[in-house]
């Protein structure tokens, strides 16, 4: 996949509220534990995954474009 | 498989008198997982009680809040949030509106309102400290701390308390009072929120409520109505289920003395007991927790229709044995609890960040600033509930030390 985006969540920040999972069940699931994971570390931009990223109460998840290396949604693990 | 032949018990369950659970729940999680019911409007639904059915429930689009509040729609009571708020939508609907207010309720940005809630906090339990015996903790202390922050972060003014709380009440009611006390109140609410909204517009401030005019009038983001009602909901839920959550967990805390001690010893332990006070609070039941399948689709092995109406009862979940070892029993340092009080999926707790801040800030003052002989002042029956509301609550909590 080129001109993705890149998927990362911060296992130690999740608090595990299902939020990503319920925006956009296309890019997130439940583990075997029930935590909450990428189905995929690559993805296709679309606009779910920001908004699942911009609503996460704990800002666990990052999307970076892999192409230009722009954080397209500062999760916790790029922020300043 | 439980079929339509079972018969159908009420829900709520008719329970007046209990400090616990409804023993219904514990009964329907082993015998009948998805179970018939019948609501107070006479409406029916399928009730969900063991935790991995309810988070199925809430993470699957299938089960549509907006389907919920379109007319026609099995109801649970006379009110609902609403078809123009974050609690009556699906996404990406719901999703446009929560995303205008993430940022305000992150984990970061609860971080930097905590020593301004430690400082309103403090100042309540000074009067509480110097008030008569016995002491309603409610009045002065539980529902006074939310009322005091969510009204501040939104710029509304603290001096029509009372007013707006009333009518939150009535609003939020399940058949406490008619439909037509509901409409007015909501009507009511409106109306001031309206001329509030009016006022910011003139002059903005630095609050949430000229956040979102912001958006509507600069970004287009929302219409009018969804601005309004998006104010109603920050402010009443905003205040409603912290201050719920906060009477119960420290009436827990009365009703179990080892705890509270273990608590006063191990002050450290509170951000674990706030989250078990939380899971263990058996009083959950809001009113967002009504859905409506948009299709069949089959949940704990029942197969539930296109239109039928499903409560997850995450009080039911929160005590799932098959999770939670001795479930019954509050355990303040339990370890993991991945509990669902602030539900699960899209819909979990906007607010739930700063509800913990102000839980673990408002039970962390208490044993700080009020000795450990902390107790109920009267026999734990002659307490009054407010019954018919969208969460069963104390109406006082009566305490001295």
């Amino acid at each position: 996949m080129t001109g993705g985006w890149r998927l990362e969540l911060d296992r130690a920040a999740c608090r595990n509220a299902g939020v990503c999972v319920g925006i956009a069940g296309a890019y997130f699931e439940l583990d075997a534990d029930g935590r909450s994971r990428p189905r995929a570390e690559l993805v296709s931009p679309d606009d779910a995954v920001v908004d699942a990223a911009f609503a996460c109460p704990m800002e666990a998840i990052s999307v970076l474009d892999t192409r230009t290396g722009r954080v397209v949604a500062p999760g916790s693990l790029h922020q300043t | 498989m439980a079929g339509a032949d079972q018969r159908k018990l009420s829900f709520p369950f008719p329970d007046t008198s209990g400090s616990e659970l409804p023993s219904e729940f514990a009964r329907l999680r082993e015998e009948q997982p998805v179970a018939r019911v019948v609501l107070p409007t006479g409406d029916e639904a399928w009730l969900v009680t063991r935790y991995a059915d309810v988070r199925g429930v809430l993470t699957n689009p299938l089960f549509s809040r907006a389907a919920a509040e379109a007319p026609g729609a099995p109801r649970i009571g006379h009110s609902g949030p609403g078809p123009h708020t974050i609690l009556g939508m699906d996404p990406p609907d719901h999703t446009r509106l929560r995303r205008l207010v993430a940022q305000a309720f992150t984990a970061r940005r609860v971080e930097e309102l905590r020593p301004w809630i430690e400082k309103i906090a403090n100042s309540l339990l000074f009067a509480v400290n110097v008030a008569p015996r016995p002491v309603d903790l409610i009045a002065t202390y539980t529902l006074a701390l939310p009322l005091k922050v969510i009204f501040e972060l939104l710029g509304v003014d603290y001096e029509d308390r009372d007013k707006l709380h009333a009518w939150a009440e009535v609003i939020f009611s399940l058949n406490a009072h008619s439909a037509e006390a509901v409409a007015k109140a909501r009507g009511d609410l409106n109306e001031y929120l309206r001329t509030m909204i009016d006022a910011r517009r003139r002059k903005p401030t630095d609050d949430l409520v000229s956040a979102l005019i912001a958006a509507r009038d600069e970004g287009d983001k929302l219409s009018e109505d969804e601005l309004v009602d998006f104010v109603l909901i920050l402010l009443t839920v905003g205040h409603m289920s912290t201050a719920n959550n906060l009477t119960s967990a420290i009436f827990s805390l009365l009703r179990h003395p080892d705890q509270l001690a273990r608590l006063y010893e191990n002050p450290e332990l509170v951000p674990d007991a706030v989250e078990e006070l939380l899971r263990y609070n058996p009083f959950t039941l809001t009113g967002t927790q009504l859905r409506v399948a948009v299709a069949d689709v089959e949940v704990g092995g029942v197969q539930v229709h296109a239109g039928d109406a499903v409560v997850a009862a995450l009080g039911a979940a929160n005590h799932d044995p098959s999770v939670f070892a001795d479930a019954g029993t509050l355990d303040l340092a339990r370890d993991p609890n991945p509990h669902v009080a602030f539900g699960y999926g899209a819909h979990h707790c906007l607010g739930a960040q700063l509800a913990r801040a102000e839980m673990q800030i408002g039970i962390s003052a208490l044993i700080r600033r009020l000795p450990n002989t902390l107790r109920l002042a009267v026999p734990e029956d002659w307490l009054t509930w407010r019954l018919g509301l969208t969460a069963r609550s104390l109406a006082s909590l009566p305490v001295v030390w």
